[in-house]
């Protein structure tokens, strides 16, 4: 009888573990639906007029990177992707920018006041945004040689996540998409301090 | 300068807090008085200095200090001055400043209101110094907040010039001056009745006056966190745009559920008022309307679960977690301990009676707050089973507590018709003639005039019944008192209230609630939505309403930019008036933030919202919204907020009487037979 007395204050401890386990969630982050799956392919007009089509670059290490003229943060991380072209272009990095919600023309300044010679897309009525499934800009998606994405970003990118992620997947070898994922899983970041936009958007 | 004197205010609380529960506790052990007065000195302090702190906190508000962090992360220079007042509890480390502000003040009130009742007859009663000597536990956690993780006062060098303004939505309305701090006094004062339980199991004895304080300290901070939870209503349908008022978001229901807890304490309360019967399970209702404030406060402070109020990220989660660990373990710890001393006196005599009214009454309550609990909760648990991202949504929600409200609402008329112990069913048949007359008669003139809803009926004629009930509550006992005096009706009602303010005022309180139900049921079931697009001059119907929208044009204003649409309304064709829906922009928000136009009526509600409109002016698109009886709803909360004044309102009589036999109160135990009746 007096166990069960006792009982009462235990069954306490399991609710307490319950929200210590949730302590080290996030409960703003939703898993992309895109793990190890082959980056939606898009054809978008670049800056300059031209044509790309992401599947055209398969066989390649590709960043997609989706920005924004608008974006404070993007600022910060554009250093980032300098430092990437640099360091890791030669080996073969690719890096394709996506201007979200922006204009040719603010994202074409941007390009001439802060260098980068990558290509850039225009993301006209955010389709690409939204296959993507975007919570707000800046956000990577680490593209292998296999067209997988293996890795995202929310939020800035800094170098430690480039230098984590870059050099791996640069070391895979070329593989036809049809064969297992690589042993590597698919993972998802997020940088310290990005505060995502619509945290004041109700639901209807 | 002003960092530094907030910083010192909340440190030296912080010390005094610390101090003064220890002198209590000690004081209560030992019985020696000198501790005891300590611990009242300290809880004086403490309020002292956190009123300090909160006025240099405005202070440096209004005369934008940006040196002081929190200015620098809410204040901004263009902010009109009502706002940038309103502005403390905006964020994260302000709301717990007001939250140690209000603490201390109900601390220096228990101070103050047992100045004369430590000292008895039969010697020192330590369960006065055990409860303060709680409540300043209490205020030590949030003083440490806001000492440390939460610290509102660090000290920015260089300052800067300016600051972002508050969060959008909450300078978008006058609502959050009222809202926050109706909240959290009653919220916050859920300590009180919790110190005042520990204090009563620490010390070993829960007699009847210690119940009827406990009544009396839950009736104030209960009245005041219905008008909170109902000011954040309509808060939401002013401000949100959607036409609703209620979501079912964590944060509206980590504050529902200490109010549906407390308010089966209010009930069973006078169960073991009245029969010595259901301690335990009293006692346990305090214990967990404090708990589920704790656990509803760091459910949506910490990040773990997703919603609108939800602060980003903060620090404090983990000491949130420490605090509900210590408070949930110690209390059930104590009440298992002491659960001797809780055993039942009484016991039911019959299934017809009010004790089983109110037996009922209490399950309800605790089945409809373990429902929100396991939905607010659910997320969380799916995750740590399955891994899965889940969300629960209003379906579950409505689903399982509309049962629960009708058979409440049918209950707040029947519970009080029935008499203690035994009821007889020639009593019933008397008194239920009537009401139930009515209910049928409602029925079919709702039927005929095309209420179709199931549910939105049964919940009108459940109303109309309980509500007949009342009413004869409150004819019978006037005519009777009409007939054997004389006295004219008005004076003959007044004279019967007025006998027993207790049992009138809660009757009251019930017909607020009933006129809240029908409020719900009506604007839940029988709300119209249409939107268009509509060209300069175009007009469209919805319902009864003919809405004409005639042009757009911005305006500038210090701290936001506006567009705002004309539009005029006929109602059956007869002119209804303009109403003029909003769009503000604010530089710190991304997306505009909405001003509806309400018309509001008893009968309905016009809802008009602002969507979108074309550069030129020349088209807008509008949302229109008709909702009956919503305006029931804070109809209601006004019944409410005035049953439960008249509950608290001591009569004359009653203080002349308190004032004779100062510590009649406190003795407890026999009864005086008219006593007995009240």
């Amino acid at each position: 009888m007096r166990w069960r007395r006792w009982a009462i204050p235990l069954s306490g401890v399991p609710v307490l573990a319950l929200l210590a386990w949730g302590l080290t969630r996030d409960a703003h982050t939703i898993p992309s639906p895109l793990p190890g799956k082959p980056a939606p392919d898009f054809a978008l007009q670049t800056l300059n007029g031209d044509s790309l089509r992401l599947h055209d670059l398969t066989g390649q290490v590709v960043l997609v990177n989706f920005w924004a003229s608008w974006c404070l943060a993007c600022r910060a991380e554009h250093r980032v992707l300098l430092d990437a072209a640099r360091r890791y272009g030669p080996q073969g990095l690719r890096i394709v920018g996506v201007v979200y919600e922006d204009t040719r023309d603010n994202a074409q300044q941007w390009i001439t006041e802060r260098g980068g010679d990558w290509v850039n897309v225009l993301d006209v009525g955010s389709h690409t945004a939204i296959q993507y499934g975007l919570f707000g800009v800046p956000e990577t998606f680490f593209v292998g040689r296999d067209g997988r994405i293996l890795y995202k970003q929310i939020g800035p990118l800094d170098t430690a996540v480039v230098d984590r992620w870059v050099p791996r997947l640069l070391a895979a070898s070329p593989v036809p998409s049809t064969t297992p994922l690589p042993a590597e899983p698919y993972a998802e970041g997020r940088s310290e301090g990005h505060i995502t936009a619509g945290g004041a958007a109700r639901r209807d | 300068m002003n960092a530094f004197l907030g910083h010192t205010a909340t440190l030296v609380a912080l010390l005094l807090a610390g101090g003064g529960a220890a002198a209590a506790f000690i004081g209560g052990r030992t019985g020696d008085a000198r501790y005891v007065a300590w611990a009242r000195r300290a809880g004086v302090a403490v309020f002292a200095l956190v009123l300090t702190a909160f006025l240099v906190m405005e202070r440096a508000l209004v005369a934008h200090d940006f040196s002081v962090s929190y200015v620098a992360q809410v204040g901004s220079r263009t902010t009109p001055l009502f706002y940038t007042i309103i502005s403390l509890w905006s964020a994260l480390e302000g709301s717990i400043l007001l939250w140690a502000l209000i603490l201390s003040a109900y601390t220096a009130l228990l101070v103050r209101w047992s100045t004369h009742r430590y000292q008895t007859e039969a010697g020192p009663d330590s369960q006065v110094p055990y409860a303060l000597g709680t409540l300043l536990c209490v205020n030590v956690f949030f003083l440490l907040l806001i000492s440390w993780p939460a610290n509102p006062f660090h000290l920015l060098n260089p300052a800067p010039l300016d600051g972002p303004g508050p969060n959008a939505l909450l300078q978008n309305s006058p609502f959050m001056g009222v809202h926050p701090p109706l909240l959290y006094t009653g919220y916050v004062g859920m300590s009180v009745p919790f110190s005042l339980a520990i204090g009563a199991l620490l010390a070993g004895r829960i007699g009847p006056d210690w119940t009827k304080l406990i009544r009396r300290w839950t009736m104030v901070p209960w009245t005041f966190l219905s008008l909170g939870i109902l000011a954040g209503a309509w808060w939401s349908y002013e401000v949100l745009g959607w036409g609703g008022y209620w979501a079912w978001d964590p944060v509206e229901n980590a504050s529902f559920m200490p109010w549906l807890t407390a308010t089966a304490f209010l009930h069973s309360v006078m169960v073991q008022e009245r029969r010595g019967m259901l301690k335990m399970w009293t006692i346990t209702l305090i214990v967990s309307t404090f708990l589920l404030t704790v656990l509803g406060t760091f459910l949506t402070r910490s990040g773990v679960l997703a919603s609108v109020h939800a602060f980003t990220q903060s620090p404090i989660g983990p000491f949130f977690l420490v605090f509900l660990a210590l408070v949930l373990l110690s209390s059930l710890a104590l009440l298992a301990w002491r659960s001797e001393t809780l055993e039942s006196e009484g016991r039911f005599d019959a299934a017809l009676s009010r004790e089983t009214a109110f037996m009922v009454n209490n399950l309800l309550f605790a089945a409809f707050a373990f429902v929100v609990l396991l939905g607010t909760m659910f997320p969380l648990i799916a995750e740590a089973v399955r891994g899965a991202k889940v969300s629960v949504g209003g379906p579950y929600f409505n689903e399982l507590s509309v049962p629960i409200a009708l058979l409440l609402v049918f209950l707040a008329g029947v519970g009080p018709a029935l008499p203690w112990r035994k009821g007889s069913l020639e009593l019933v048949r008397g008194k239920f003639r009537w009401p139930t007359i009515a209910a049928l008669g409602a029925g079919i003139v709702l039927a005929v005039a095309g209420v179709r809803a199931p549910l939105a009926w049964l919940t009108f004629v459940l109303a109309v019944f309980s509500a007949g009930l009342l009413v004869v509550e409150f004819v019978t006992p006037t005519r009777a008192r009409h007939e054997t005096t004389g006295e004219g009706w008005v004076l003959a009602l007044w004279r019967v209230v007025s006998s027993n303010r207790r049992r009138y005022g809660g009757y009251v309180v019930h017909s607020g609630i009933l006129v809240i139900a029908v409020g719900v049921a009506a604007s839940a079931t029988f709300r119209q939505e249409e939107e268009w697009t509509l060209r300069r001059g175009a007009a469209a119907q919805i319902g009864r309403y003919r809405i004409q929208f005639d042009s757009v044009w911005a305006v500038k204003e210090s701290q936001r930019d506006g567009v705002i649409a004309a539009t005029t309304i006929e109602a059956s064709g007869q002119p209804f008036g303009r109403l003029f829906p909003r769009l503000n922009y604010y530089p710190t928000a991304m997306e505009p933030i909405g001003t509806p136009a309400v018309r509001e009526g008893l009968r309905e509600d016009l809802y008009l919202v602002l969507m979108a409109y074309t550069q030129d002016g020349q088209q807008a698109t509008l949302k229109a919204i008709a909702s009956p009886m919503v305006g029931w709803i804070w109809l209601g909360g006004g019944i409410v907020a005035l049953g439960a004044l008249f509950a608290l309102w001591r009569s004359r009589g009653e203080a002349a009487r308190r004032a004779s036999r100062p510590d009649a109160e406190r003795r407890g135990g026999a009864r005086v037979p008219s006593e007995a009746l009240r």
